[in-house]
């Protein structure tokens, strides 16, 4: 196997900046149910969606990760009323942005896994996780 | 700085996915790390005393655990190192077990994941710095949201204790689902017997105020200190005048449907749900009132000894400050009708759900108590309970067990033999009987051979009507053979949902629900009925479905954890909150127009100028503020912008 392809086969890194409220706490669930989940993302945990960020994301992509995901409350479930909503519009726009900046759309997205919803943080992740393995690690980046 | 690692075992619960020894071992070549240790139980009493020790003997400024969900054990580790004399805020968890052990099988590449958490966390750690918190006055008025049975228990015991509880309860008299029921399982008790006098109780307790006929509409601030509005909703009737004396309800000429019974009976457009109800105050049910439809009438003015009828009233708003929050907001029926076709849908007369059927049997009911057939008024031959309407069914959505119906069936079908003699043939079909309460598996044995119910193990096909007798036909799967039963009256255990308007209550007070509106519990053994958000509490049916002993109990203990709360004059409020570094503030006032609670204020500086200030004791900590800095002059204590990066780089690392 030559470096590159070894480069291109490695498994990705995700990182994964949940709010402490729903999506911790329904990846917590996940784990309590012992819902299989992939190896490679790791989970940053923030009091709510609206403390975070865009450039957070940015710097993730920047420091070597080949997607990020933002999970928190539903519309409407924030425990601080509206936070997510706030993240939403920020995240939107990130979202659109991040292809000119040479960032495929697939290694980003923004969603929410309420507390109870262990199953959906399940299938979630392992989605995110295997669009981004299916493009591989980020090479020749600038960002 | 001195850092010291524990990892936990948890047993096996992370050692047997996790090497926790081999990391144990490696993290001790982390920055700033001098002592690492593997414990078999962290939270344990031994642990704690390893952490406490080794923070003594060791000099550790820093201490990270390595186990469990910080939602777990957070507060017990921080008591922990705070005991030791380390401000509690220079602790973090690394969470390798929920987000971790639990999740993979090998065991390698387990090991390799969780020794980047325990890394992100050590660098978490490195950068924290010791908080504070500040106090608050308490408000030690509380809020009682549901007036059933749950939350007349939990007002009656904070009332005795000495604290003003007013309850909110959306229906114009308190009592919720037990004021409609007959009797009470495993005793066959007399439900109202057992429930008026508390209603009464709670009317007559001078701590308590009751406002029915009102629902909560909006809910502003935090733990001791909540401003709640309140719609009281326009009865049309002025209650400081209205005595209750039903004379309007005789003389109403105009019929609606009698949702306290129902649908079983009509009753008026002027209404009061039942005799025994508190208050006893009339309401004018407006789209049914011919006064409201079609301009004239006015009976129920004119016969009013009271003059208490007003057809001016409108919805009135009043806002009260309340220390705590108790939601008792209970359930509602299944409504089985929408669900199933197979059943008729509602189409046939003689098939009734267990609520209907608890309304037929009540002295005090539609029938004066006998049990009929709807179609003809014929008394029932043969008698046929259905089990699991509306529960354990997934294809109506309702995979839950409703907990009540096993039970409240059999009290039924024992009522029944007692309302329709021994010559009526009476069938349960059920699919396993759920009887894990004191003395209900000797109820269901006591209706199977002292009543002579005949329990038949078999889920019901379907229903319909031949000769003038509804026949079901279903599987007897201990028999293995199909049977067919010419029932007169068929009874649906129907199941229970969760309330209406159950997830909108849950969004004005920011509490977490679940996919069938059931409120979620803060933890299900450790904090059962907190919920995530501090000073709002559950007790009841709200939190998922429950008998009467059981929300009575919980109610009870709610009310323990209420006083608990508000036994204090001051309350510690969190410390990782916003603050401004006024000397970059270009005051531009966007964290004042972001923030939910309003928290950051114009703060006079002595050039004259205003720069924001978080006011400390309002400030919740959510962090909106600091994302939306332009100028990046807020920062968040316990989760600063470079904490944040420091864990994305350990991360991220090779």
């Amino acid at each position: 196997m030559t470096a590159q392809t070894e480069t291109r086969t490695r498994p990705v890194k995700v990182i994964a900046i949940v709010c402490n409220w729903c999506s911790y706490a329904g990846a917590d669930g996940a784990g309590t149910a012992r819902l299989k989940q992939p190896y490679n993302f790791r989970v940053l945990r923030v009091p709510c969606t609206g403390r975070i960020d865009p450039l957070l994301a940015l710097k993730a992509f920047q420091k070597g990760a080949d997607g990020v995901l933002i999970s928190g409350c539903h519309p409407g479930d924030c425990h601080y009323s509206e936070g997510n909503y706030y993240a939403r519009r920020k995240f939107e726009l990130l979202d659109r942005m991040l292809p000119h900046l040479g960032v495929e759309s697939q290694r980003f997205k923004y969603t929410w896994v309420s507390a109870s919803e262990a199953a959906r943080w399940q299938s979630v992740i392992t989605e995110f996780v295997g669009h981004v393995q299916e493009l591989g690690p980020r090479e020749g980046r600038a960002l | 700085m001195r850092i010291g690692v524990f990892v936990c075992h948890c047993g096996s619960n992370i050692a047997g996915t996790v090497d926790c020894h081999a990391i144990a071992e490696r993290a001790a070549e982390l920055k700033d790390v001098v002592y690492t240790e593997d414990v078999m139980y962290t939270c344990s009493e031994p642990g704690q005393a390893g952490i406490q020790r080794a923070i003594k003997e060791k000099g550790l400024t820093r201490v990270v655990v390595a186990s469990c969900s910080p939602q777990m054990h957070e507060v017990t580790f921080r008591r922990c190192v705070e005991d030791a004399g380390l401000n509690p805020h220079l602790f973090e968890m690394a969470n390798i077990r929920e987000h971790c052990s639990w999740i993979h099988d090998d065991m390698p590449r387990a090991t390799e994941k969780a020794y980047d958490i325990i890394k992100m966390a050590v660098a978490k750690v490195r950068t924290a710095e010791p908080l504070f918190p500040n106090e608050v006055d308490v408000n030690k008025d509380v809020l009682v949201i549901g007036g059933g049975v749950a939350g007349i228990q939990t007002a009656l015991d904070l009332a005795d204790a000495g604290l003003q509880v007013t309850i909110v309860e959306r229906e114009s008299t308190i009592g919720g689902t037990m004021a409609r029921l007959d009797k009470t399982f495993p005793t066959i008790d007399c439900s109202a017997c057992i429930l008026t006098p508390r209603m009464v109780d709670a009317a007559h307790h001078q701590n308590i105020a009751i406002m029915a006929y009102s629902e909560v509409d909006r809910v502003q601030g935090y733990v001791g200190n909540f401003v709640v509005d309140i719609k009281r909703r326009a009865a049309m009737v002025d209650w400081t005048r209205c005595i209750g004396c039903e004379l309007c309800v005789q003389k109403c000429p105009a019929h609606a449907p009698d949702r306290f019974n129902v649908g079983l009976a009509e009753s008026k457009a002027i209404y009061i749900p039942f005799p025994q109800a508190v208050p006893k105050r009339a309401v004018i049910q407006t789209e049914y009132c011919r006064w409201f439809q079609q301009g004239k009438c006015r009976v129920c003015s004119r016969v009013c000894p009271a003059d208490a009828i007003d057809y001016e009233q409108k919805d009135t708003y009043i806002q009260r400050n309340f220390g705590a929050i108790v939601v008792a907001t209970g359930m509602d029926v299944f409504p089985w009708e929408e669900y199933y076709p197979q059943y008729g849908g509602g189409s046939i007369p003689d098939v009734i759900s267990g609520l209907q059927y608890e309304r037929m049997l009540n002295a005090s009911g539609p029938t004066g108590g006998h049990v009929h057939r709807i179609s003809n008024h014929e008394e029932p031959k043969n008698v046929v309970f259905i089990q699991c309407v509306g529960s354990r069914d997934e294809s109506v959505g309702r995979p839950y067990c409703s907990s009540v119906c096993c039970m409240y069936t059999a009290k039924q079908a024992i009522l029944t033999r007692n309302h329709c003699g021994p010559e009526t043939n009476i069938f349960v079909f059920y699919i396993d009987i759920r009887a894990t309460g004191k003395g209900y598996e000797e109820f269901i044995k006591r209706a199977q051979t002292e009543f002579n119910v005949n329990y038949v193990r078999g889920r019901v096909s379907k229903l319909y009507e031949e000769h003038g007798k509804v026949m079901v036909r279903g599987m007897d799967t201990l028999l293995g053979q199909q049977v067919e039963i010419p029932a007169d009256l068929v009874v649906l255990a129907t199941g229970t949902t969760s309330a209406e308007g159950a997830p909108q209550l849950a969004q004005a007070l920011n509490i977490s629900y679940d996919e069938f509106g059931f409120f979620k519990e803060s933890h299900p053994k450790l904090r059962p009925v907190e919920t995530n958000t501090a000073g709002v509490f559950l007790a009841g049916a709200c939190q998922a479905p429950k008998d009467i002993p059981t929300s009575v109990a919980q109610a009870s203990g709610t009310a323990s954890k209420v006083l608990g709360l508000l036994s204090k004059d001051k309350l510690k409020t969190s410390p990782q909150i916003a603050v401004v570094d006024q000397s970059r503030c270009v005051s531009c006032w966007k964290c004042t127009d972001v923030c939910p609670f309003s928290a950051p204020e114009k703060q006079s500086q002595r050039d004259g100028s205003q720069k924001s200030h978080i006011i400390e004791t309002v400030c919740q900590g959510c962090g909106i503020c600091v994302a939306t800095c332009p100028v990046n002059c807020i920062s968040l204590k316990g989760f600063t912008t470079d904490s944040i990066i420091d864990q994305i780089e350990e991360a991220l690392l090779a």
